[in-house]
């Protein structure tokens, strides 16, 4: 990873002596990594499956593609780096965690979180006013009750 | 009740404004124009076999303008629009240092060739079986079409079938351009 | 003859129910009953003259009538017959036939149901109702009318799209469709309770049979759209995330929240803001779905056309959100919440939490799904927003609903006593706890699906823990085991329907989480007479041969599989060639089971049938889904029976 360039120029010349082998038997590629790659890029001429899903020829072309990228020596990110750079962010499935996008990946927990605040207070509102006591509730002390009472004369005079 | 409820009570109506004007924004989007990152970049290096036999790469073509086009024979109807204009492109073009390339993809070699005659085509074509010309210029749809500078970078791209007016104009740009 | 008929038909349709929703609304305001009566009769009219667009429909398509349009596009001379009659809404403006024609339907056993009854809401929902019908009577009238005529009249059509020439596509849209236009009904009640200001409970009482039944067919429309996609799309899946697909699970999610959070109202009189505002945001979803679906502005495997449609739906869902929301907001005085709770523990706030959940999730999805929109509006840059996003961050939210699941129904209403939390939760927490010991000493590293086990085990535990206790209770009174559950059931079909559609949920739950945990995938080209193993899988490829089908050339290959312990089986995955699709559609085979199918797409192949590339699957559970969504069936049939105290 220290020198990109470089591994980038040797992947070049790979992918030139394997172009002009084309018989040249599969390395031996993960195919578990394929699919994971595969599964976080859009398949180019399908709106919306993956290239790991897409049953079309150019994504069966795609994971040729990564899986040749793969058997040259790239990591899985120096792969999708690639389809990145030739399609830009719109080919990744999941937008990438930072400036505008981080948007889409904030905003949900967001609004679950202010969910939670507000029922939280609700329920916290409804719980300082309890009604009578209902039937078959266990007696509850002195106390309490003045308590309830006093807290009732307040919401009554509010 | 306070008069911030009063009014406040409505934000709930106008909360739906945004949204809804959002949805009519997309009313003038494409989802289907997606905007290449190519353009102003150095255009991929290919070496492909062509229907007649020779080879072609793009190294051998540096210092000229070059015009690739990337088709299919299924493509009904753009690129049998398109086909005619090409041709005629070429012969307008081909002794004044333009190189006009066409890329068969995602076909067969047999409806390819079809087409190919069909339309009399005398500029190379070449096809790209496993696809890697067609994602190294991030095509996703044919036809595509990318003008090339002299000095090898990709200036504009079209999608879709192209005009004379537009293939002119590109190639003429680039023509203009002195190295 | 046949394309001036219908045209006649809708645009007398269209007259008639706009006249019914004015004629009602002012019924409503004045109580002339003769009004009333009158729009009855209208909406009579409308139901039988959309029935007639659409027996007008069926017959064009039935006789070849190519003199129509969407008949010469949507069928040809090879479709066969049984398609003939579903590619009436095979495609956008016979959709929307379908689609006014059950709400037609639903709108005339409101009439036979409620015309004795609630003749204070009556009128207003007979209008809303009528409204809504007017606005897709005009869509079929201007922007997308089903009989315009093709001149001249072409020899054959273009064909049916051939992947919709299938049982799913046959039973899905009907099903999505009852459920969509089924949230009608309780948002019309809604509107009537907020233009009476009879804003009680009433209308909760009224509606919720209904909004259980939308939800239900809302839930099976889902299911056998997966169906249709596991086993038409051949990408061997069955949920994809796409934006048709969100827009669709979107008010499902409200809707569940809806049938939880009126419970509430029900037993405390609590919540009455919020579940107006679910039931308009969940009717509001099912327009906003058919906006998307058909405006394309959001590119999708399933969009329908384009053009002038869109504007319509939007302006529909634009005019539905502001005045439903703005006479939420004039009527809010008499709504103010009259919440008392005596703990934090208790069903209410679980209920609370149970529906922030699911409006998260619907929030993330809808969030998600225009996001691409919103990206492109503020910085002029198309990102994708796909499967990867919507699964990582829906995982929390569906694990948090799984647990609730199991909690809700067993705490106590008010006040849960530390006893009361013992006595249901302590055991199942113990088991579920234990499932997940186990399965990971059984070799499942996974940590969500043992989150996943453990959630199930714990909830089927609250579920069969509770159905134990008051089978023992039935018991002690004398009835045999067989009398007591059935008794029980009968008696408390409300309760126990609910419970077995938590039961349905968990199938589904783990048929998700195990398919897409332990599913295994290859790609391979074969020669023929060579093998492929995946899984304990041999797969072999014999050969392959041609054919010529009505309507369609088809390349079949046929493949031996044998799993190891002797038994074979032939798979007979095919490319179907259809002369008006560009591109081949992949048609795959499979065996289905209940732990694994084994699940077969035919690549490329070489012209002499010498080799062939194949896509084979091993999907784990995936039978759980069909499975669950008849237990799903099961509940709702058992939730929905009529009340036997009424009875009685």
């Amino acid at each position: 990873m220290s020198h990109p360039p470089l591994t980038r120029l040797a992947a070049a010349a790979l992918l030139v002596v394997m172009a002009a082998l084309p018989a040249l038997a599969a390395a031996p590629v993960n195919e578990d990594t394929v699919r994971e790659i595969g599964t976080e890029l859009r398949c180019v001429v399908c709106q919306n499956l993956s290239v790991a899903d897409s049953p079309s020829e150019t994504a069966n072309q795609m994971r040729a593609i990564i899986r040749e990228r793969l058997a040259a020596g790239e990591t899985p990110e120096q792969v999708k780096a690639y389809f990145v750079e030739k399609y830009g962010l719109w080919i990744l499935l999941s937008p990438p965690k930072q400036g505008f996008n981080l948007l889409v990946w904030i905003v949900p927990f967001v609004g679950l979180g202010l969910g939670l605040v507000l029922v939280a207070f609700t329920v916290r509102r409804w719980s300082r006013r309890p009604a009578a006591v209902p039937a078959g509730i266990p007696e509850m002390d002195a106390a309490t009750r003045d308590r309830i009472h006093r807290e009732m004369a307040d919401i009554d005079r509010s | 009740m306070s008069g911030s409820t009063r009014w406040g009570r409505w934000a709930i109506p106008l909360a739906a404004i945004p949204v809804i004007v959002l949805l009519a924004y997309g009313f003038r989007t494409d989802p289907r124009a997606i905007p290449t990152p190519l353009v102003g970049k150095p255009a991929a290096a290919f070496r492909l076999k062509t229907f007649d036999g020779p080879e072609i790469s793009l190294e051998g073509l540096r210092g000229r303008v070059v015009v690739i086009n990337f088709w299919a024979s299924w493509c009904y109807p753009a690129c049998y629009e398109e086909a005619p204009v090409l041709e005629r492109g070429w012969r307008a073009y081909k002794d004044r240092e333009v190189m006009l390339v066409g890329i068969n993809i995602q076909d067969k070699e047999e409806p390819a060739k079809r087409f190919l005659a069909q339309f009399g085509h005398t500029f190379p074509n070449a096809p790209d079986p496993a696809g890697r010309v067609s994602v190294d210029y991030g095509v996703y749809g044919v036809p595509e079409t990318f003008f090339i500078d002299r000095a090898g970078r990709i200036r504009a791209k079209h999608v879709g079938a192209v005009t004379d007016a537009i293939f002119s104009a590109n190639v003429d740009r680039l023509l203009a351009e002195r190295p | 003859m046949t394309p001036e008929l219908g045209y006649a038909a809708t645009v007398v349709a269209f007259g008639l129910a706009l006249y019914g929703s004015i004629a009602s609304a002012v019924a409503g305001r004045t109580g002339r009953t003769a009004l009333v009566q009158s729009s009855e009769r209208a909406a009579v009219g409308v139901w039988i003259l959309v029935t007639g667009c659409m027996l007008l429909l069926v017959y064009a398509f039935l006789t070849f009538d190519f003199s129509v349009r969407y008949v010469a596009i949507n069928t040809n001379r090879g479709t066969p017959f049984y398609y003939r009659i579903t590619a009436l809404w095979g495609a956008l403006e016979g959709s929307i036939i379908l689609w006014t024609w059950m709400l037609a339907l639903y709108t005339l056993i409101v009439v036979v149901q409620y015309r004795r009854r609630h003749p204070e809401f009556y009128p207003w929902v007979l209008s809303a109702m009528m409204g809504i019908a007017a606005f897709f009577l005009l869509v079929m009238t201007i922007p997308a009318p089903p009989f315009e005529r093709l001149t001249p009249v072409p020899p054959d059509g273009r064909g049916l799209n051939p992947l919709l020439q299938d049982s799913g596509m046959i039973t899905h849209p009907v099903a999505l469709y009852l459920g969509f236009t089924g949230f009608t009904v309780p948002f019309a009640f809604a509107i009537a309770a907020l233009a009476t200001g009879r804003i009680g409970d009433e209308w909760i009482t009224i509606t919720r049979r209904w909004t259980v039944i939308a939800w239900y067919f809302l839930a099976l429309g889902l299911l056998i759209g997966g169906w249709w996609s596991y086993h038409v799309l051949g990408w061997g899946g069955y949920w994809a995330w796409d934006p048709v697909e969100n827009a669709a699970v979107l008010p499902w999610l409200t809707g569940t929240a809806l049938l939880h959070s009126v419970m509430i109202q029900e037993r405390r009189r609590m919540l009455k803001i919020w579940n107006l505002t679910l039931v308009i945001l969940t009717f509001s979803l099912t327009i906003f779905g058919t906006f998307l679906t058909r405006s394309g502005i959001i590119g999708s495997v399933h969009a329908f056309s384009q053009g002038s449609i869109g504007a319509f739906f939007l302006g529909f869902l634009a005019l539905v959100l502001l005045t439903s929301f703005s006479l939420l907001a004039w009527r809010m005085d008499r709504l103010k919440a009259q919440g008392e709770l005596d703990s934090i523990f208790s069903r209410e706030s679980v209920f609370l939490l149970n529906n922030v959940f699911l409006v998260a999730a619907a929030f993330t999805v809808f969030f998600g799904t225009i996001f691409p929109l919103l990206s492109e509006a503020v910085r002029g840059v198309k990102v994708s927003v796909g499967a990867p996003f919507f699964n990582l961050v829906n995982i929390p939210l569906f694990l948090g609903l799984l647990i609730l699941m199991g909690v809700g129904p067993l705490i106590a209403w008010r006040r849960a006593s530390a006893d009361n939390l013992r006595r249901n939760f302590l055991m199942p927490t113990a088991v579920g706890v234990a499932a997940a010991v186990i399965a990971r000493a059984l070799g499942i590293a996974n940590s969500l699906v043992l989150l996943c086990i453990a959630a199930v085990v714990f909830v089927t535990g609250t579920i069969v823990l509770d159905f134990l206790r008051a089978v023992r209770a039935r018991r002690r009174s004398g009835d045999g085991w067989a009398a007591a559950t059935l008794g029980l059931l009968r008696r408390q079909n409300r309760r126990y329907g609910g419970f077995v559609v938590h039961l349905g949920i968990l199938v589904v739950a783990l048929g998700v989480a195990g398919s897409n945990a332990w599913s295994l995938h290859t790609e391979t080209t074969l020669g023929r007479g060579e093998s492929v193993e995946l899984g304990g899988y041999r797969v072999r490829f014999d050969g392959l041969r041609a054919s010529e089908e009505s309507n369609h050339f088809k390349v079949t290959g046929t493949f031996t599989v044998s799993n190891g312990v002797g038994s074979r089986d032939v798979l007979y995955p095919a490319k179907k060639y259809y002369a008006q699709e560009q591109n081949p559609i992949a048609y795959v085979d499979y065996r289905l089971g209940l732990i694994e199918d084994v699940y077969l797409v035919l690549g490329d192949f070489a012209r002499d049938g010498s080799q062939a590339t194949i896509k084979l699957q091993v999907n784990r559970m995936v039978s759980w889904l069909w499975l669950g969504g008849l237990v799903l069936t099961l509940g709702t049939g058992l939730a929905i029976l009529p009340d036997r105290k009424k009875a009685a």
